[in-house]
């Protein structure tokens, strides 16, 4: 039988809404006390010091405001606030390049015939932050095994929809549109390797991604690109975007990695977001904690040279 | 003989009214907003009105602040050669403001986001934007500690006029800062680049008095 992805995060470590808001409320009332001096800083600080240290999944309102997705724009709340007017339905995607049947995809023969489970994944951006997210969505290896992989393929190359009428980012050229990204095959092919067609039990928001993303738990959020419409197979390792503009500051490879530097922030450490301003950071780890899973994948590679 | 004083010559009325209201201004009204900067979104980072990455995005307002005060304390000769209103009053106010927002700015950073010392001077020298950063930053404390009148006494007007020249290489250092904070090449620190360098091309007059009046024929 194949070997599937056991997660050490279950349905258990999602806090109900009601506990959220309860917490929320909380804090908020700690962190006015504190400023008043009407709470002993312990309070405050015990309050603060569970969710940076728990896995416990990010605020659905955190996950689906702050967020990179250049094609809205740079700022964090920019995909959040323009992304409403991405006409998601219809959406096709193709799955094509070295593969036994090509494949022309709509979203709804997606959700019906693709397994879609929950996995509640660690999220780790390069700018240094990270959330918890419990995405729905199905392994893209059996998307690729329904096309059939043929065997001189070596690479996976995704891209997001070209769409500037409705993506107001594409229209200054800051990054070479569309966004592209890819995947080792042996990367994309193991079973960790997730396409998200929803989180927290509901479908994708758009400035998450809608209607189907990427999500590869171990590497950095970049190469979890956004809003797919086609999937190539190819022999040669494909460009991806941020690669190309900046090939000194984010390889093709991307893997959280605690002990190589980014040139612009020190990946030793990451906030997770939500925490609050005192909770300071916590250790990154190696592969996002993800290293039994898919420290294999790299064995004799030198990661400081495939960053 | 100057575009500055033809202008200010149309504006003479508008510019002596708005130059009087201005001298009612109480110089602290400088330092009171510089705190209102600070206070503000600390106030917001704490009930979580600044969203879910409240250091960072604290450490970004504070920056971002601290570099508009710059650029208006930039402002203050050209506008005065401009159009006659003078602030230069508030000069020295404005400088010490942005230091104190500067101040704040770091501090979040040291103590909320990397809070470790030996990664701080890893950062301080490993990455380009934060030396950038530091180095516009240590040229204000000079400038800073030299902004009373008993220190211009002391130093003489002409060394402290050169000292202060160091304004002219850190406002664009800062500038430089905020362009390299940002992914890629964004529009809004290229806009202030841009405007910082406005601000000192509109100063070249000034300073090369004698190849302008040699090239131009006086009126």
């Amino acid at each position: 039988m194949r070997w599937r992805f056991r997660t050490e995060l279950t349905e258990s470590d999602v806090t109900p809404e009601e506990v959220f808001r309860a917490r929320r409320k909380f804090m908020a009332a700690a962190a006015g006390a504190a400023i008043t001096g009407a709470l002993p800083g312990g309070a405050v600080a015990a309050s603060r010091s569970d969710p940076v240290l728990r896995d416990e999944p990010t605020r659905y309102e955190d996950a689906t405001s702050y967020n990179n997705f250049y094609e809205f724009g740079t700022g964090k709340g920019d995909p959040a606030r323009l992304a409403g007017r991405l006409t998601i339905s219809p959406w096709q995607v193709r799955v094509d390049g070295l593969v036994e049947r090509p494949l022309d995809l709509s979203l709804d023969d997606l959700l019906k015939e693709m397994r879609i489970e929950e996995r509640i994944y660690r999220f780790r951006c390069v700018e240094g932050w990270a959330m918890v997210v419990p995405w729905n969505g199905f392994m893209l290896r059996d998307l690729l095994e329904r096309a059939g992989v043929r065997k001189e393929a070596r690479y996976v190359a995704f891209e997001t929809l070209l769409r500037p009428s409705e993506m107001p980012g594409q229209k200054r050229r800051l990054l070479e549109w569309p966004y592209r990204e890819g995947l080792r095959l042996d990367e994309a092919m193991h079973p960790l390797t997730l396409m998200a067609t929803g989180m927290y039990g509901k479908p994708l928001p758009k400035q998450n991604g809608a209607p189907l993303r990427l999500v590869v738990p171990w590497k950095y959020g970049f190469k979890s690109i956004k809003s797919v419409v086609r999937i190539t197979l190819t022999e040669s390792q494909p460009p991806t975007t941020w690669n190309m503009m900046a090939p000194d500051e984010y390889g093709f490879y991307a893997n959280v990695n605690p002990n190589v530097d980014h040139p612009r922030w020190s990946q030793a450490t990451e906030r997770l977001l939500g925490s609050g301003l005192f909770a300071g950071s916590r250790p990154t780890r190696m592969f996002n904690g993800y290293e039994e899973e898919v420290a294999e994948l790299y064995r004799g590679m030198d990661l400081r040279k495939y960053f | 003989m100057s575009l500055a004083r033809a202008s200010t010559d149309r504006a003479g009325g508008m510019a002596a009214r708005i130059g009087r209201l201005v001298g009612r201004v109480p110089v602290t009204i400088v330092y009171a907003v510089g705190l209102m900067l600070i206070a503000w979104p600390f106030t917001r980072a704490l009930t979580g009105a600044l969203g879910p990455d409240p250091v960072r995005t604290l450490e970004q307002d504070l920056g971002l602040s601290a570099l508009q005060v710059l650029v208006v304390m930039l402002a203050v000769t050209p506008l005065r050669r401009l159009s006659g209103i003078s602030l230069l009053r508030f000069r020295r106010a404005l400088g010490l403001t942005a230091l104190m927002i500067v101040i704040a700015h770091l501090s979040v950073w040291l103590f909320l986001d990397v809070a470790d010392v030996g990664r701080i001077w890893n950062d301080i020298v490993r990455r380009p934007w934060i030396t950038v950063g530091m180095a516009a930053f240590l040229m204000m404390l000079p400038l800073a500690a030299t902004s009373t009148a008993s220190a211009i006494r002391r130093l003489g007007a002409a060394a402290w006029r050169r000292l202060h020249m160091l304004t002219y290489v850190l406002v664009p250092l800062a500038g430089v800062h905020f362009v390299m904070v940002r992914k890629g090449w964004q529009a809004e620190p290229l806009l202030y680049l841009a405007l910082i360098a406005l601000l000192l091309a509109l100063r070249l007059e000034r300073l090369l008095p004698r190849r302008r009046s040699a090239s131009r024929p006086r009126p």
